[in-house]
């Protein structure tokens, strides 16, 4: 008996040792370059929270936070497709949902498909089908793992002001010109504008308002045209639009044309929800009463989003330690931790969204419209049109802020439209 | 010293200075040009696309036959008006600033210093700190509300406004006349006074110039885009030459006060015994042996705000058209929008603005050089 | 015009009411000369004032309105956290800029005593063809010296980034050894030369010994030059940002108070401004040197 138990132990501890060799076979090891442009506030110390409890989980994995600032992603943008172009991709990187991953990177055939992973973690039932469809390709391959959402038409204010000025919050653009008027007799701006990209961002959510879901979803398949006088009238509106608006925007960050609005310096602003974060952390104001918030005229029941992911490129130094990234950032565990402190929603539906430690006021009020809501995609943020269209059409903004020609600008977007092959 | 093995010795190690230049510049600039006549696009290529050769096709877009390279247009004219009035500001300033120091002034290396330190810094810096000065609501504006007066409204580097506008379209027809009075009617001249035969060449290539400006180049522009493209002097473009300048100044101050150290204090002297007012001594002696520096001071100015970039990224953030210059235009073209072949066109256009200034006088200066 | 008929006045006559007239005129004018240099010096410190002012205030103080009022309490506060902000940038400006000065001044006192003292055929060619690249604008070779660096595997590296600014320092630095050498007497050389002495040799023992004013024009010319660079950093180099790329994104892209933006500027700029108040005179050499007649 003494003998069997003795060898009892011995085979089990053999047995103990030979799974660890297999565990440590398994287990990712060496270095996994992370590739972003999350360099600083929130989206920084959200990232490295998403890094630390990673490391916990994979101790061998000593992970590279390659993150590239400045330009809102720009210089990151550039850096990434010169190392792509030349072989040398990062382990894993950052990239928006929609048609920045797809008309670039998925249709140069330089992403690997994740379905397994989708598959082994449940994911396909915990993640909104109208996500999965902007990550998914003809043939069903999923290509990222998005690890949040933002919405973009939101319209900021402060309640307090606007009880002053006797104005209530506009749900069409006609109410929005008559608050205008109001809010400019009493010499204040009825929006806060920022620097050019702001405006393709205010266009957006005016396009939506103005077109409705359809005809703004038809700009980017190319069911609808362009030069048509709905769309004309997106920047007509536009243009009444900035006549409403404070004199110095183009000189305005995103932050300083949100802090108008709680300053009482102008009504409304038009941005997308990290202006709750600055809200919140960096001013310190409390959801409700410090500042309130409305989708932008005309577009109750539809949700702008746009959503930051991370995929795994073709050529990936190493794999199996982006697999195993990859599983992490798509759980509820680590969009619990991650979005809180980025400012976002969880793209995983099983987060723990209830959490009101978690996810504020604002959250929960944005996660119900997300649930219930038409879904939409951004242009200012990648999602509806390859960078060749979204990259010129800033400019046309630009062209369109200087001369006023409505027109003029639709004729260009059109021909920007067949330039870049939009919607084809 | 004059062995030939020391003298291949020589050569050998210039050598990997001049091969790391013929690459670094002249194969380099040759590929930019190649990549210009193509229709390079990051994406495409991604995709494993390889670009096709198109010609001219870039540089005739950004010239007027696209609508939608207004973009490249509204730098083109900034960068015209800017160069102008930065080599203005900065000639006339460092000018009276190295009169000013060239009076045997008490405390003159203080002064020079406080002229000269802007030259030390970045222009990123500058741009920032300008920036900061120049916002709409603070800064410079809010100055002469400290003695009393009313804020200032003008919006600096933000400002909208635009004066001596135009058409794209006519542009042609403008250069055809700044043309017709400072060539044609001069070399007119001289063929009526003195039957020059350089003037009479002069006269006829002048007039081929116009003729192609005034008759192909305008009703073509016109065909290819009827819709009036207006442009102007942006007077935002006014903000970005006070932060240039308030750097660049010093620079011109510094030559301008070598030049004067060099003009003979017998010169002057002999010319003060003749009677002459120590104003009439500087403009009758003084500034006319100034003469060349001030030649060499537009040429260094010239190119270098032919060719800016940082200040104008770092005052406007990237996309702030009004004071857009194509060096700008160039980085966002290739590096956000993924066309280095566009981007390449406007550089090959820089480069080529900035030769036309540079070329003859390295090849004047050198010659001259050779001659001594 | 007067003072061209001044001669047919009698002498006897008018030199006593110049005697009077010239000390009244050279008082005003030396008013008017003083006047307009402290004015004008006013107005060249006055953006410094303001950074000075801006970065000394808190968080707390910082608001527009009150922009040109003093600091009712001087704060460090803006400092600290613009140093956080650029620690990495200002570490990476000095890794990139002391191989980057050493190198290219090196390679261009080579350079310039061969063009000046061993002249061969060809050189007055290759001379211009050198110093074009010191003034072309460097968007025209970007594109291809991005795909060359990343080809040998520097994009995206400090040390790619000291090779693009050795190599297009080279023209400047060997303009000025050039210019410097040249006012070396070839006798000289030619003394060195009876002595047995080559290339190397004069080099060693009578070139390189009286070289140091050339070396510290062309030392801090090209420290400037590289410490102050953006196109180069912001392009072949984003992974290992310099100061002025730090710089820029932080006045860019971030929640970034105007009082450590302006803390952010001083810090970038203080390097430079040290070097040219203790050596003003090698750098307006080379300042000088840059328009080639130097």
């Amino acid at each position: 008996m003494k003998h069997l138990k003795r060898i009892g132990l011995l085979l089990a501890l053999v047995l103990a040792l030979g799974a660890t060799v297999v565990l440590a076979q398994d287990a990712p090891s060496g270095e996994l370059e992370i590739f972003s442009w999350w360099s600083g506030g929130g989206e920084a110390a959200g990232l490295e929270a998403l890094i630390a409890r990673f490391g916990e989980l994979y101790p061998d994995v000593s992970v590279i936070n390659a993150a590239v600032a400045g330009g809102s992603g720009v210089n990151a943008r550039a850096v990434l497709t010169t190392r792509m172009l030349g072989g040398d991709p990062p382990d894993t990187f950052q990239v928006h949902a929609g048609e920045e991953l797809n008309a670039v990177w998925v249709a140069a055939g330089l992403m690997q498909p994740l379905n397994a992973i989708y598959e082994a973690n449940g994911w396909l039932e915990q993640y909104p089908q109208g996500l999965l469809d902007l990550i998914t390709d003809e043939e069903g391959n999923i290509y990222v793992v998005p690890v949040n959402i933002h919405r973009s038409n939101v319209m900021w204010y402060n309640p307090a002001r606007l009880e002053e000025w006797g104005i209530s919050v506009p749900t069409t653009w006609d109410e929005f010109f008559a608050a205008c008027e109001v809010t400019m007799a009493a010499g204040v701006p009825a929006i806060s504008i920022g620097e050019n990209w702001t405006q393709v961002h205010l266009w957006e959510s005016i396009a939506l308002g103005v077109l409705g879901t359809e005809a703004y979803n038809g700009l980017w398949n190319g069911t609808t045209s362009w030069t048509s006088p709905e769309v004309v009238a997106t920047f007509e509106t536009l243009g009444r639009v900035y006549d409403c608006a404070n004199e110095d925007l183009n000189s305005l960050s995103w932050q300083d044309a949100a802090q108008r609005v709680v300053n009482g310096e102008a009504a409304f602003n038009i941005m997308g929800d990290w202006a709750a974060g600055y809200y919140l952390v960096d001013l310190a104001l409390e959801p409700g009463t410090g500042f309130g918030w409305a989708a932008s005229p005309g577009t109750d029941g539809t949700f702008m989003m746009l959503s930051d992911t991370f995929g795994l490129p073709v050529g990936a130094p190493n794999a199996g330690a982006v697999e195993a990234w990859l599983s992490f950032v798509g759980t509820a565990e680590a969009q619990d931790l991650f979005n809180p402190i980025k400012g976002s929603l969880p793209a995983n539906t099983t987060a723990d969204i209830g959490n009101a430690e978690l996810y504020n006021a604002y959250f929960q009020d944005a996660y119900s419209d997300w649930t219930s809501n038409e879904i939409v995609g951004s242009l200012a943020h990648g999602l509806v049109a390859a960078p060749a269209f979204s990259n010129a059409f800033a400019g046309l903004i630009a062209g369109f802020q200087a001369n006023g020609d409505a027109a003029g600008a639709a004729a260009n977007a059109a021909l920007l439209a067949i330039q870049t092959g939009l919607g084809s | 010293m004059r062995g030939t093995r020391d003298r291949t010795i020589a050569i050998l190690m210039l050598a990997p200075s001049v091969v790391l230049l013929g690459i670094f510049v002249y194969v380099f600039i040759l590929s930019t040009a190649y990549t210009s006549l193509t229709n390079l696009d990051s994406m495409r290529q991604l995709g494993g696309i390889a670009p096709d050769f198109v010609g001219l096709k870039n540089y005739l877009d950004f010239f007027g036959f696209s609508p939608l390279d207004t973009r490249f247009r509204i730098g083109f004219v900034n960068t015209i008006f800017f160069t102008i009035l930065f080599i203005a500001v900065c000639l006339g300033l460092g000018l009276l600033l190295a009169v000013l120091l060239d009076q045997k002034i008490k405390g003159e290396a203080i002064f020079r210093t406080i002229f000269l330190f802007p030259m030390a810094l970045s222009f990123v810096v500058t741009g920032v700190v300008w920036r900061w000065l120049f916002n709409v609501n603070a800064g410079l504006n809010r100055l002469p509300t400290l003695i009393g007066l009313p804020q200032g409204t003008f919006e600096w580097h933000t400002s909208q406004q635009r004066i001596l506008e135009f058409s794209w379209q006519d542009f042609p027809t403008i250069i055809a006349v700044i043309i017709g009075l400072f060539v044609i009617l001069p070399a007119f001249y001289y063929v009526v006074q003195r039957r020059s035969r350089t003037a009479i060449y002069v006269l006829i290539v002048a007039m081929l110039i116009n003729g192609y400006l005034l008759f192909v180049a305008t009703p073509s522009l016109w065909t290819a885009n009827a819709r009036p493209e207006t442009h102007g002097f942006n007077l935002a473009i006014i903000a970005v030459v006070v932060a240039a300048a308030w750097q660049m100044s010093g620079y011109t101050m510094a030559m301008y006060l070598a030049g004067l150290r060099g003009v003979a204090e017998e010169l002057r002297e002999a010319a003060r015994v003749d009677g002459c007012s120590e104003l009439n001594v500087y403009r009758r002696i003084v500034l006319p042996l100034l003469a060349p520096i001030t030649l060499s001071a537009m040429i260094i100015l010239g190119h270098i705000s032919l060719k800016i970039f940082d200040l104008i990224y770092a005052m406007g953030g990237g996309d702030l058209l009004q004071i857009d210059v194509p060096g700008m235009f160039m980085y966002l073209e290739t590096y956000r929008g993924f066309q280095p072949a566009r981007g390449a066109a406007v550089a090959m256009i820089m480069l080529i603005l900035v030769a036309a200034v540079i070329v003859p006088y390295l090849y004047t200066n050198l010659k001259g050089e050779a001659k001594k | 015009m007067t003072t061209q008929t001044a001669p047919a006045i009698p002498p006897v006559v008018s030199a006593p009411r110049t005697r009077q007239a010239v000390p009244m005129q050279r008082r005003i004018s030396q008013v008017v000369i003083y006047g307009l240099l402290i004015v004008l010096a006013l107005v060249f410190l006055l953006p410094v004032f303001v950074v000075l002012l801006t970065s000394l205030k808190s968080t707390a103080e910082v608001d527009i309105s009150r922009m040109w009022a003093l600091p009712q309490q001087i704060s460090f506060e803006s400092f600290g956290l613009a140093l956080e902000e650029l620690s990495t940038g200002l570490g990476n400006s000095f890794a990139l800029v002391i191989p980057g000065t050493i190198i290219s001044a090196v390679l261009g006192s080579l350079n310039g005593y061969v063009l000046s003292k061993w002249k061969f055929p060809g050189a007055n060619i290759l001379f211009p063809l050198m110093l074009f690249g010191m003034f072309i604008p460097y968007q025209a070779i970007i594109i291809p010296l991005v795909l060359f660096l990343r080809d040998i595997d520097l994009f995206n590296t400090l040390p790619g980034l000291i090779l693009c600014h050795v190599v297009y320092g080279l023209p400047i630095t060997t303009l000025i050894f050039r210019n410097y050498y040249s006012e070396v007497p070839d006798e000289m050389l030619e003394a060195g030369g009876i002595d047995g002495a080559g290339f190397f040799g004069l080099y060693w023992h009578i070139v390189l010994p009286i070289s140091l004013p050339g070396f510290v024009v062309v030392a801090i010319w090209q420290f400037t030059q590289i410490w102050n660079e953006f196109l180069f950093s912001v392009t072949v180099a984003q992974g290992t940002p310099t100061v002025t790329v730090a710089l820029q994104n932080l006045s860019g892209s971030q929640i970034v108070q105007w009082n450590v933006q302006m803390a952010s500027a001083f810090l970038a700029a203080i390097p430079t401004l040290i070097v040219y108040v203790l050596l003003g005179r090698y750098f307006i050499r080379g300042l000088l040197a840059g328009s080639i007649k130097g």
